[in-house]
């Protein structure tokens, strides 16, 4: 393991110095490690993307710094940016070209020319499965194939650091699915050197996190509000270890001050009744205090009460829940 | 200069593989054409040589080289191109240099293009070869200067119609400097000597017609050089504040 980003106090304020203009990224660190997936999270205008056009050089910091395997973005730009894939927002590339020549110039600029530039391409190519459109204008290309594309250019170098903004956005499920199998995949690959590669991937998205990032890094009005695992970040929630419940019982007014009753219960949620089942039926959200599990005792309960249950489920978490928690709170 | 080759080689093949190229150069030669055959007066001045030929370049580049450089950077703004390309590890000087190249060598490809005036002016009678020679060397130092104010225009909007538009104007003032009636003006407004050469200094059409008559000034190929590089360095700086 080796760190491959390292993000000190980076701030960008937009528009006048001082305590003037749009604060977007307000002094924001972190690190990231060869090997780490990580998810950077935030709702839309939170500095998500404005932070990793920073990382990748583009705008430069008002104040503190990045670095790239080492270099600092503003001092050494190139060495840095060497190491870089970027796939930008919205995948941009030049429209009249087509895959075939965009890539190979990538690659030239890269340095990789001749036979070195033909197999980078044509390994990028294979695995982004991009071979049935390599010779038409990207601007004819669908939106899925577009983003294949940014992607192949991103990689194109073997990249020890890979920073993706908004990856699957706008693309369908099958699409989103393929992107991020190819994303997992791409975490795997060991870079350059050794020590792993380091994927950054911004979404609002959350499914996506849980489903290819090992950290995450969450980000509200410019500040970093959480940063951990996705599954710590999930046990945020308030609906951690909450079990939800749907019971068949003749008294179902009782059940919810009974459910209160147990011992770590935090309270009892989007209590409903339902009509089927002559009306005897109730549904229920039973919650867990900080770092309880009341699953046990919630059935124990249903069982000395000799209710009848339809469906009884351990919640692990609710991640748009957490989301807005996080980023809608501390004004 | 890190990227410059790459980058060259990119945007001079895009001239040629969208219609541009072709419109461009067909239209700048049927100009020529019409321009030292009809109004230039080629035959009936009896002389060979280029004069009239070269005489309207001027005029013919004043709204063909804007044409060409208004997409140059307004094209990457709008496309957001700009990100990627600046992400990539090329300096900002090597892309500037890279993109002016390329349309440099594009425009010069179109001027190559009008050897048949040379062969007929050969075929027809005996023109001062050096003279001829100097003035493509002068015409193509124009078009440059004309090419890096276009640039550097392109670099500071994502909008090519504003692009094309301000560098021709800026291309107006810079060919008028010269302008006779400029220069009375000035004398009217009772403006001083220094004042007045130091706008006719500046002129385009003085310094080209010194050229294109076959008279290589040090001084002329020095303006335009510098004016070149002053410009792209300017592109380079509004690359940069545009981001920020």
């Amino acid at each position: 393991m080796s760190t491959r980003i390292e993000l000190k106090e980076l701030t960008k304020r937009f528009g006048g110095s001082g305590s003037g203009g749009i604060l977007a990224v307000d002094r924001v660190s972190f690190k990231v490690e060869g090997g780490e997936v990580l998810g950077f999270l935030g709702p839309n205008g939170a500095g998500k993307s404005t932070t990793m056009k920073m990382l990748t050089g583009f705008l430069p910091a008002t104040s503190g710094s990045a670095s790239i395997c080492g270099f600092d973005v503003a001092a050494r730009p190139l060495e840095a940016k060497r190491c870089i894939g970027y796939l930008p927002e919205g995948a941009p590339a030049y429209a009249d070209m087509t895959p075939e020549g965009f890539l190979t110039f990538c690659a030239s600029v890269r340095g990789l020319t001749g036979e070195a530039g033909r197999k980078a391409v044509a390994r990028a190519v294979e695995r982004t499965n991009l071979e049935g459109v390599l010779r038409q204008p990207v601007e004819t290309l669908s939106k899925g194939f577009k983003r294949r594309v940014g992607l192949a250019q991103a990689i194109l170098h073997d990249p020890d650091v890979l920073i993706l903004d908004e990856p699957t956005d706008g693309l369908d499920p099958n699409q989103k699915h393929e992107v991020r199998a190819l994303i997992r995949e791409l975490a795997k690959g060991k870079g350059s050197g050794d020590g792993g590669r380091a994927v950054v991937l911004s979404t609002h998205i959350l499914e996506e996190v849980e489903a290819v990032c090992t950290r995450v890094v969450l980000i509200a009005r410019g500040r970093v509000v959480a940063d951990c695992t996705p599954a710590e970040f999930v046990a945020k929630s308030r609906f951690h270890n909450a079990v939800t419940l749907e019971i068949v019982t003749p008294d179902r007014a009782d059940v919810p001050a009974a459910l209160r009753q147990i011992s770590g219960v935090s309270g009892v949620e989007d209590v409903e009744a339902v009509d089927a089942g002559a009306g005897r039926r109730v549904r229920c959200v039973v919650l867990a205090g900080k770092g309880k599990a009341v699953a046990h005792e919630v059935s124990h309960l249903v069982k000395a009460r000799g209710w009848e249950v339809e469906a009884m489920r351990v919640e692990a978490g609710r991640l748009d829940d957490v989301f807005r928690d996080l980023t809608c709170a501390s004004g | 200069m890190q990227g410059t080759l790459p980058i060259f080689r990119r945007e001079l093949s895009g001239y040629f593989a969208t219609p541009v190229a072709y419109v461009f150069i067909v239209i700048f030669l049927i100009l020529t054409g019409i321009f030292t055959w009809q109004l230039g007066g080629f035959f009936e001045r009896g002389q060979a040589d280029l004069r009239p030929f070269f005489d309207f370049h001027p005029w013919l580049y004043l709204f063909l080289i804007p044409a060409v450089s208004m997409r140059l950077w307004a094209e990457e703004h709008k496309s957001g191109t700009i990100e990627l390309l600046m992400t990539l590890p090329v300096s900002r000087g090597g892309a500037v240099a890279g993109k002016f190249l390329a349309a440099w060598a594009f425009c010069g490809v179109a001027l190559a293009l009008t050897f048949p005036l040379w062969i007929t002016v050969n075929y027809l009678g005996d023109p001062d070869n050096g003279a001829i020679v100097t003035g493509y060397i002068g015409s193509l130092l124009m078009a440059g200067a004309f090419l890096a104010i276009g640039a550097c225009v392109s670099a500071a909007t994502k909008s090519q119609v504003i692009a094309f538009i301000i560098a021709v104007v800026i291309c107006f003032l810079f060919l008028l400097a010269g302008f006779p009636p400029v220069t009375e003006f000035l004398k009217g407004a009772q403006m001083p000597e220094a004042v007045i050469s130091a706008v006719t200094s500046f002129s385009f059409l003085t310094r080209f017609d010194a050229i294109a008559k076959g008279v290589i000034d040090l001084r002329d190929l020095i303006f335009f050089s510098t004016l070149i590089a002053c410009c792209l360095v300017m592109n380079a700086f509004i690359l940069e504040a545009k981001k920020a």
